[in-house]
């Protein structure tokens, strides 16, 4: 079953440099273990939400504004799609996610029939 | 004759529901499909029973009635969820065997409760499934015991038992190494419907005896699935030592009577004997937890003949070791009250200063000071403190209770 694991957390640029290179490091790692247990399917970092631009298209009128879906301290920073045997396993890959230990890590099953 | 029979499917709706409704889970994988199932063999056993006799083994015959109608319901591709898995066995291959069971196969009971009360589903819908599935409540009933309507009842089984399905929680006892922290979500969700009944927080009665039956009643199966964790045990003993006093917690207003005021001979000894047998079992072992102690507590109280000879030194001692295993406020305060009636007021105020943070806003914190204050005869204090209580107190008899003891105070002068 794939579950995705969206990953929400403050940006980059409002930690200090050396915690985030730590994480960025441990990140690798984690990648890398899930990629080895075939575990992970796809994922990415995001660019920092300055960067995104939110579309809603109302009575055929596209309208666009800057920022993201929701204006709030934590942000999605990135997604990883995984391949799990159940929830149980789907938390357990999450749960070892550097990012959960600060932030917080969304786990959503795809619809999938 | 009828009525012996509806007596025995009585009994065996009460004994057998939950086996059913899990072994029955576990065969389809269909929540729903597994109670109606389960309800169809009720009532077919209703129908045969008197003709056929009651069977010798009611639990068998309920389950494979329920099963073939199932399988019949599978057939027929009427089932929306339901892939019939092998009939039989179905130990999944990264299910540990349970520990407690030398035959290696855990009781369905076991995974259906670890999976109501998994913690990815909320609070309320994990006591109120529980309440559903293993011991057969209907919807109607559930909603009446958290008073909430019907309609929303029944769209929040809907809601946990999609989540089940669509995010595949797992029909299984967890692993190993998440077992302790599982097990504590399972007491938790019957300490907390235990809770409700005993000091309810909403309507109009101060307590619920039904709903503290209804917890023992799931206390009991646990305590039976799980003989080898003695906080299993010590939560059951710990409630059937808490309810033994509900004949004489209440007065005809339906207020609620102090510990020290009850008439003691109206406690129920039987359970008090039951649950310091209980209690004696579990310490045996050698693995407290906060339940064993909790009940170690309620043991000092119930086994007083007289308030006077309750050892209070002793409970103070158990809420200290309390605090070390969940250090929260509230067992904060109550160690206070214990330490005041070990080693006097004073002793008891001077704990309670570092409280106020934590409990801003509670009313038993002022409420506790006012007595103390009371008992050190600094009258004004007091009645300053419980005004305060007045203030924060929510429920109607607390409230009266409150009342009466400024009322009292003011007499006094």
């Amino acid at each position: 079953m794939r579950y995705m694991m969206l990953i929400c957390g403050v940006e980059s640029d409002e930690m200090p440099a050396d915690v985030f290179a730590k994480l960025e490091a441990d990140t690798g790692e984690w990648v890398e273990e899930m990629d080895g247990r075939g575990v992970r399917l796809f994922g990415h970092r995001l660019r920092p939400v300055d960067t995104a631009t939110t579309v809603r298209t109302r009575d055929g009128e596209t309208l666009l504004s800057d920022g993201p879906f929701a204006e709030t301290k934590e942000q999605i920073l990135g997604f990883d799609l995984i391949e799990c045997a159940d929830l149980e396993e789907a938390l357990e890959v999450a749960s070892g996610h550097p990012c959960a230990e600060a932030g917080t890590i969304e786990v959503r099953p795809l619809w999938e029939e | 004759m009828t009525g012996r029979v509806e007596g025995a499917v009585a009994t065996a709706f009460h004994e057998e529901w939950g086996r059913v409704v899990a072994t029955l889970i576990r065969m389809t994988g269909d929540w729903d499909l597994a109670e109606e199932s389960a309800q169809e063999a009720f009532a077919r056993a209703l129908e045969r029973w008197p003709d056929d006799g009651v069977p010798r083994r009611p639990g068998a015959w309920l389950t494979t009635t329920a099963r073939n109608h199932a399988l019949t319901r599978i057939r027929r591709g009427r089932t929306e969820n339901a892939k019939l898995k092998e009939l039989g066995t179905m130990t999944g291959p990264r299910e540990p065997p349970w520990r407690s069971d030398p035959s290696g196969v855990a009781d369905d009971r076991l995974r259906l409760i670890f999976t109501c009360c998994h913690p990815a589903l909320p609070m309320e819908a994990r006591v109120a499934l529980t309440l559903r599935t293993l011991l057969g409540l209907t919807t109607g009933e559930i909603a009446r015991a958290f008073l909430v309507a019907e309609p929303a009842m029944a769209q929040r089984l809907v809601r946990a038992k999609r989540k089940i399905r669509d995010a595949r929680i797992p029909y299984r006892v967890p692993p190993a190494h998440l077992l302790p922290e599982r097990t504590t979500s399972v007491l938790g969700v019957v300490y907390l419907l235990f809770n409700e009944g005993y000091a309810a927080t909403e309507g109009p009665d101060p307590m619920r005896v039904d709903l503290c039956a209804e917890a023992i009643r799931l206390a009991r199966v646990l305590h039976a699935l799980m003989p080898d964790e003695p906080e299993a045990t010590g939560l059951l003993a710990l409630l059937l030592l808490q309810h033994s006093r509900r004949a004489a917690r209440q007065d005809a207003a339906g207020d609620l009577i102090p510990l020290e005021d009850q008439d003691r001979e109206r406690w129920d000894h039987a359970a008090i004997t039951e649950g310091t047998a209980l209690l004696d079992d579990a310490l045996r072992r050698g693995e407290p937890g906060p339940y064993q102690v909790q009940a170690a507590i309620a043991a000092c109280h119930a086994t007083a003949r007289t308030p006077g000879e309750t050892d209070w030194p002793q409970i103070a001692a158990l809420y200290g070791r309390l605090i070390e295993l969940n250090p929260s406020p509230v067992v904060r305060l109550n160690r206070a009250v214990a330490v005041a009636m070990a080693d006097g007021p004073e002793a008891g105020l001077a704990l309670l200063h570092d409280l106020e943070e934590g409990l801003a806003g509670y009313h038993l914190l002022p409420a506790t000071r006012a007595d103390l204050l009371r008992r050190l005869d600094r009258r004004e204090e007091a009645a300053a403190a419980y005004r305060e209580a007045l203030d924060l107190a929510r429920t109607a008899p607390d409230r009266r209770y409150l009342a009466r003891r400024l009322d009292d105070l003011r007499r006094a002068d």
